[in-house]
């Protein structure tokens, strides 16, 4: 193969993938991102860099806004980590927005429950019914999968939509405030189940904290345990894999549930945070964008807390311009879809180079 | 109008301007203003910004508006709201009943910011709350649709069972029955306030189980089109969507909030502003039914309009008794009108409706 060529420019496969690449090209596409987006902001008759200052600097510049950055991030970050573990093994749970919302469910129903008590244990065990409900939700495709060959791409986008339709049932119905007006919303949980505030004065929860815990975890898990290998052997080399004995039931069972879980507990974290009560709109959307911020944070656990803060930011900044400029909403779909855009370009430096000029004949690889 | 008339009008205004206006015309009233859906919606959104375009157009430089769109009502909400208090806005209109926690938990934090809370039931000193009532229309269209369906059955596109959509669904049964005993509505939940794609498949459906006149509370106009592909008639929510199927379109229901938001934001301005609940209707122009289509009969809308008319006059209440549940027994005594506490939690269909509830 002599590469690819357009007209004048050349692609050349390199022999191994570049060590500076991998990290250079989020930061390209950064780079690209801000450029376009100046421009854009131009031809809408906006001062460029005012408005690029009002969109990634102006909402960090008060104690409050730099901890809704964290209060924002916080879920994409814990729930890309746990898609990351299971990307890395090939398997693809597109579903955590539907384990976000079971986690919100089963630890919302347990505090509704008790909610009329008070008492210390009573935020742990909803921790805990939280990554419970998540994984088990997360199990129903892993076993699909294990049993049938069940594709979990579907099985855990569809779940979803299971039990989010479970969720508007509830608090419609059985779980919905007695003293509501007949309003789709729970009570409000009580203060024992409302996760402690770190930071006075903003939304910063003690959620928060765990995210990045849970985020360090699973950055031990993936380096220092065996588990760690069998999963990066079973998605670089499925068949080597199995040589070793690895199985591949075993891993699937595994880190399906293990996603799950974390996509449950910050749905529980989004309930028992800044929301306090279940009512049917609990994410926009955080599970599906989590997808996007674990392949921006290129499935690293470090990575993937800067994506989930730039992520975070171009929503605080989508509202910022908004408020303040009169500039459209679309304005941060915009800024999402470039970045993803110009990472995917630039990847390609990661396993090519390029070099001005005509192929060079005779140089086979 | 004499010279010196001009004059002394002039004079008066100078003075009047040079007391209040120079302090005014430099800090101008900040009026902010979050939507649940996309400004562009044709629909509830919409119509809220056509009332934030009205306010800026009307009090000019006194005011300045801003908006932030499509905003979730889960944990972002309560950012937006609080960004608006914090960045030294004097009114902020909240414009969804998902908005009502949180814009109460900002009201305790900035006691001096005004809030408006469209829909909702919470209140504070500095919170209050607004609503339309938007019945009373649908029971003007619900007439309209009772004369004119010849299958005698009508579709109904809703979005959440909340008791707003409820109640809209049993005064558009109310006023059907009226004119049409044998009509009956059938109801769509599409669990969404606005989604074209399953508002679109829910009027396919309606339409293909016999329903020639279409009914929705949901913001797309995307039921409208559909009506004017199959050759069926509809009803425009919240704006006037007759562009959308200039022959399916009978009328609309109009959300009308511009001379609310002027009247608030004055009285924010004059310094009367106070917390109250605020739910007009048909009277106050609030609850507006725009033109009708020329597909509609002479007498129909001889019909609709005296409705109206009785509604302002208060003659007619839509949900005077007797009134039927669905097992057909009276929850209403005739000589009686449900209250609007009881219009409030509305949770059950009257008689005329088909299906279920979602519960």
């Amino acid at each position: 193969m002599n590469g690819r060529s357009v007209g004048f420019l050349t692609l050349e496969p390199r022999a191994h993938a570049s060590r500076h690449w991998v990290w250079g090209a989020p930061l390209l596409a950064v780079a690209l991102t801000l450029v376009v987006g100046a421009i854009l902001f131009a031809a809408l008759g906006k001062d460029p860099i005012a408005a690029l200052v009002g969109f990634f600097i102006t909402p960090l510049t008060s104690a409050y806004g730099l901890a809704e950055l964290g209060v924002k991030a916080a879920p994409l970050a814990m729930i890309a980590v746990g898609l990351a573990v299971g990307f890395r093994a090939n398997v693809w749970n597109i579903g955590a927005e539907g384990q976000l919302t079971m986690g919100a469910i089963m630890a919302g129903g347990f505090v509704l429950s008790v909610n009329h008590l008070s008492g210390f244990w009573i935020l742990p065990l909803a921790v805990v019914f939280g990554a419970l409900g998540g994984a088990l939700w997360a199990a129903i495709p892993a076993w699909l999968k294990t049993h049938f060959n069940a594709n979990e791409i579907l099985t855990s986008l569809m779940l979803t939509y299971v039990a989010q339709l479970l969720l508007n049932w509830l608090v419609h119905g059985p779980w919905r405030d007695p003293a509501g007006f007949n309003f789709p919303e729970s009570e409000v949980f009580s203060p024992s189940a409302t996760l402690p505030i770190l930071w006075e004065g903003t939304r910063l929860h003690l959620g928060v904290a765990i995210a990045v815990i849970a985020v360090l975890a699973i950055w031990v898990l993936l380096s220092k345990s065996f588990l760690g290998f069998q999963i990066k052997v079973m998605g670089l080399a499925p068949r080597a894999g199995a040589y070793a004995g690895f199985s591949l039931r075993k891993v699937v069972l595994t880190v399906l549930p293990l996603s799950g879980a974390l996509a449950g507990m910050a749905g529980f974290f989004e309930v028992a945070g800044p929301i306090g009560q279940l009512q049917p709109a609990i994410s926009p959307g955080y599970g599906f964008t989590a997808i996007i911020v674990a392949f921006l944070g290129r499935l690293h656990p470090v990575g993937i807390l800067f994506a989930a803060c730039f992520m975070a930011l171009t929503y605080l900044g989508g509202e910022s311009v908004q408020m303040f400029m009169g500039l459209p909403l679309a304005v941060t779909g915009l800024f999402q879809g470039m970045i993803l855009f110009f990472l995917l370009g630039a990847d390609v430096l990661i396993r090519f180079r390029i070099r001005i000029g005509a192929p060079r004949p005779g140089k086979a690889a | 109008m004499s010279i010196s008339t001009k004059r002394m009008f002039a004079a008066v205004a100078l003075a009047a301007g040079l007391a209040t206006g120079a302090a005014q015309a430099a800090d101008p009233v900040k009026v902010g203003f979050i939507y649940v859906g996309p400004v562009g919606d044709h629909g509830w959104s919409y119509q809220h910004d056509q009332g934030r375009q009205a306010l800026q157009e009307a009090l000019g430089d006194q005011v300045e508006t801003s908006f932030v769109e499509s905003v979730q009502e889960g944990a972002d909400a309560e950012r937006v709201i609080r960004q608006f208090a914090a960045n030294g806005f004097d009114l902020v209109f909240t414009t969804s009943f998902g908005f009502m926690n949180p814009t109460l938990k900002v009201a305790q934090q900035f006691p001096d910011v005004k809030f408006e809370h469209a829909t909702g039931y919470k209140r504070a000193d500095n919170l209050a709350t607004y609503a339309a009532r938007f019945y009373e229309g649908r029971y003007v269209i619900g007439t309209i649709a009772g004369m004119m369906t010849k299958s005698n059955t009508v579709g109904y596109i809703a979005s959440f069972p909340i008791p707003e959509v409820v109640r809209g669904i049993d005064a558009f049964t109310l006023g059907m029955q009226a004119v049409n005993p044998k009509a009956t509505v059938k109801v769509i939940w599409v669990n969404s306030w606005y989604d074209p794609g399953k508002e679109r498949e829910a009027a396919e459906t309606l339409i293909a189980q016999g329903a020639d006149i279409l009914s929705q509370h949901t913001d797309s106009p995307a039921p409208i089109q559909v009506a004017e592909e199959k050759g069926v008639h509809a009803f425009g929510q919240a704006s006037d969507m007759s562009r959308f199927g200039p022959k399916a379109h009978l009328t609309a229901i109009v959300d009308n909030w511009r001379d609310y938001y002027i009247a608030r934001t004055k009285a924010v301005i004059d310094g009367t502003w106070t917390s109250e609940d605020t739910w007009g209707g048909l009277a106050s122009d609030m609850v507006h039914i725009s033109e009708y289509n020329s597909e509609v009969p002479e007498d129909v809308v001889a019909k609709a309009e005296e409705v109206r008319e009785a509604i302002i006059a208060g003659t007619l209440h839509p949900f005077a008794g007797p009134i039927k549940n669905q097992a057909g027994e009276v929850v209403v005594p005739e000589g009686e009108t449900l209250s609007d506490e009881k219009l409030l939690s509305m949770d059950w269909y009257v008689e005329g409706v088909q299906g279920e509830l979602p519960k």
